[in-house]
């Protein structure tokens, strides 16, 4: 065989490589220590987009609504839907809606910063920009119904109602974390709240989901179970399994792709034969629907006629919710695959915080005062959550092994 | 000798197996035009272009699948996994079909594909993202599995492994990438099956292979800077075949043993290296083998406890000690 046919170094190092190895040996303490070597290089760029800023854009498309030449139109939201969320949910609720949208973000802005003081470590996505499909879907659910979901969920948890200290604590790792400590930016719990995580293999959560559901159904429950999944994740072979079963055995699922047009650097047209989504779900013979992910009212009333259907035994639903990430993938993604120009413009024109607040304010339920107040609220809730989690102590060393049957107790034997 | 990162010996050894072999193309998600999450194939892409530096959908058991049928068809796939992680998600396709595919067709078939990707524990990264699984690979018959520690052994092993007729398992430290060292600008190959002794010495035998072995090498140091210990530190590279005869040589010589890795204890790779040593050289040990390996846990994300979970140096110093009585 050609296989050796280059020459072979030997079975040990000739002299001149032992030599430098004295280089590997002086270093490997230095550069091992540092483990964030390979992984998070690129972390000095940091987050593109903290200038996301809440006040910048109300500001910006404020004046620009007034200037009419360079006049730029953001997008109204759906008025019928929004006619028929006020009848249904009435204007405090809608208030609650906008506060925990503008939570969210602020949230994000302030995760990102502690992320670049080292404070927050490993992988950490942000949700900004995709507030409205938490906040419409969690507005759609009761108490009494499941979620599981993936690793972009800060949004998702605070939507749930999971306490700002809690969330962010977890996120520094600390042991007032609503995992202690364990689990970090991708995997929130809380079990009080039907919120059974923030898991990380791409896929996996549905199959997850789809098993709550059976339970939900099993044990009779008016319950369904929200599964969220990315646009990227919609190819896994399990979340094609999971489909079919749950079509088959018309289990509450309610499966929310969060469409927000990449996984990591990879836009959707160029991994999926299928562009519309909402086409997937044909082949389960499931209900399905293409919803507008920056329209909070469209989230919610897409989720609520899914819910209908799921606990009146009608089966799940899949929904291809468009929407839009802000930030780079992770913390160490530079984001080169898509331009400036795409973000800003979706920023400008769709922003789900910025729609809602427009609509509030035209409909005189809320005025800019009122809004501002609610941003100052918001941002004050988050750098409490910062302090709190900056001060609050670390897992105790003690607690290492709770939770697990540990068949090895020491590390050396 | 050049310095280069381990990053970018992979990349130089993709690139000459692709430019030497017209059957070699690489497929996983991201290799293409992103240049690689970790950014091994950067370049690429430029160099060879779509039909050979293929981005995937999110779809591990699916392209892994289609590696294993493209080398049974004769192509020379490298599959990129983002990392190990993920890969589990297409154990299938390794274990039941690329692993048996040779001898179920009693040597009709040839499956010479090459899985790599970034693997191994550490970074805050948490129970899902941060695990060294090389003992499910090395556990099965029909697999080679090979981890380099440095970047001249990463090479010389990836070109050898991308030539080699059956399927390679190949696993590079995710905290290694940047990991700069002396690699050879002249072409050479590194064999399958064969360990290296990365330091000499006479008074113990420390057996590790990728990222922690710069553990052990920072260990060695120390035991002679304050005990005047020698320890030889023995690469195993390839932990499918392993280097037994290495091993002898140099358990002969030192009489004691300690088995470092960065898994987890219970059927893992260390415990069969010192489960065979214990039994093939029991004559010539004066210490039980010492084990060092992660806590037997998941791994948690807070990172005053990761370090606690991991090997150390400090780990490895006491389990010097330990063998040697100290
Ligand atoms: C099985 C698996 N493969 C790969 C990865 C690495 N990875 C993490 S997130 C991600 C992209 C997912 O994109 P998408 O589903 O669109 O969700 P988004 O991040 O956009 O919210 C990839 C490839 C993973 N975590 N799990
Ligand atoms: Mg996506």
């Amino acid at each position: 065989m050609a296989l050796y046919s280059t020459p072979i170094l030997g079975d040990n190092l000739d002299a001149s490589m032992r030599a430098n190895y004295t280089f590997v040996r002086a270093d490997a303490r230095a550069v091992l220590n540092n483990y964030y070597l390979g992984l998070i290089e690129d972390i000095a760029t940091g987050p593109e987009n903290d200038d996301i800023d809440l006040e910048g854009h109300m500001a910006k498309t404020e004046t620009t609504t007034e200037t009419t030449d360079d006049h730029i139109q953001i997008e109204e939201l759906d008025e019928e839907l929004a006619t028929k969320a006020r009848e249904e949910l009435g204007d405090e609720k809608i208030i609650e809606m906008l506060r925990s949208m503008v939570l969210q973000r602020r949230f994000e802005q302030h995760a990102g910063r502690a992320y670049q003081r080292r404070k927050i470590k490993g992988f950490c996505h942000l949700y900004s920009g995709q507030e409205a499909v938490a906040v419409g879907s969690m507005t759609a659910a009761t108490d009494d119904d499941y979620v599981v979901t993936h690793y972009r969920e800060h949004g998702h948890a605070l939507a749930r109602g999971m306490e700002p200290n809690g969330v962010m604590a977890e996120l520094f790792g600390k042991k007032t974390g609503c995992a202690g400590g364990r689990g970090g930016s991708m995997h929130l719990y809380d079990v009080e709240r039907n919120f059974l995580g923030g898991w990380g293999i791409v896929g996996g959560q549905i199959a997850l989901g789809n098993g709550v559901a059976f339970a939900a159904k099993y044990r009779d429950e008016e319950a369904v179970c929200l599964s969220y999944l990315g646009d990227g994740a919609i190819h896994q072979g399990i979340v094609h399994e999971t489909l079919n079963m749950a079509a088959l055995w018309n289990l509450p699922l309610i499966a929310i792709v969060e469409n927000n047009e990449y996984a990591m650097g990879t836009a959707l047209e160029r991994v999926s034969a299928v562009k519309e989504l909402e086409k997937k779900a044909l082949s389960y013979d499931m209900a399905s629907e293409t919803v507008d992910g920056q329209d909070v009212f469209a989230v919610w009333d897409a989720i609520s006629r899914a819910r209908k259907r799921a606990v009146t035994g009608e089966g799940p639903t899949w929904l291809d919710v468009r929407t839009y990430r802000y930030h780079g993938h992770s913390m160490t993604d530079p984001a080169t695959y898509r331009t400036k120009e795409e973000v800003d413009e979706v920023r400008d024109l769709r922003d789900p915080i910025v729609r809602l607040r427009n609509w509030l304010v035209n409909e005189d339920i809320l005025t800019q005062e009122d809004i501002d107040a609610i941003d100052d609220e918001m941002e004050k809730v988050v750098k409490d959550s910062v302090k709190f989690a900056d001060e609050s102590d670390f897992p105790d060393v003690s607690t290492l092994t709770d939770n697990v049957y540990v068949e090895w107790p020491a590390e050396i034997d | 000798m050049r310095e280069i990162a381990f990053r970018e010996a992979l990349n130089e050894a993709l690139a000459e197996e692709m430019k030497r072999d017209e059957d070699v193309f690489l497929m996983g998600e991201e290799v293409a035009e992103y240049n690689g999450a970790y950014k091994v194939s950067k370049g690429l892409l430029d160099q060879f272009g779509p039909r050979r530096v293929i981005d995937t959908p999110i779809v591990e058991a699916g392209f892994a699948g289609l590696g294993v049928g493209a080398a049974l068809a004769g192509l020379r796939p490298v599959i990129e996994m983002m990392t190990f992680n993920f890969a589990i998600l297409a154990l299938d396709q390794v274990v039941n079909h690329a692993a048996k595919a040779r001898y179920m067709s009693d040597g009709q078939l040839s499956c010479p594909l090459v899985i790599r990707g970034a693997g191994g524990a550490g970074g805050s990264l948490a129970a899902q993202h941060s695990q060294s699984l090389e003992a499910h690979y090395a556990h099965i018959p029909g697999l080679k599995v090979m981890m380099p520690s440095t970047p001249r052994d990463a090479k010389g092993m990836l070109k050898t492994a991308i030539r080699d007729p059956d399927p390679v398992i190949f696993i590079e430290s995710e905290v290694l990438y940047g990991f700069k060292g002396p690699v050879p600008e002249e072409e050479y190959l590194i064999p399958v099956g064969k360990g290296e002794i990365k330091r000499e010495g006479a008074d113990c035998t420390v057996i590790s292979w990728s990222r922690t072995i710069h553990l052990c090498l920072a260990a060695a140091e120390q035991m002679a800077e304050e005990h005047g210990i020698e320890v030889e530190v023995l690469d195993l590279r390839t932990l499918r075949p392993i280097d037994k005869a290495l091993v002898a040589e140099s358990v002969k010589k030192t009489n004691r043993v300690v088995v470092a890795e960065e898994g987890w204890p219970w059927a893992s790779v260390g415990a069969s290296v010192a489960e065979s040593i214990s039994r093939e050289l029991f004559d010539w040990l004066d210490a039980p083998v010492a084990r060092v390996h992660q806590r037997d846990i998941p791994m948690p994300y807070a990172y005053n406890l990761e370090p606690e979970s991991l090997p150390s140096e400090e780990k490895i110093i006491e389990a010097i000690r330990k063998v040697c009585y100290l």
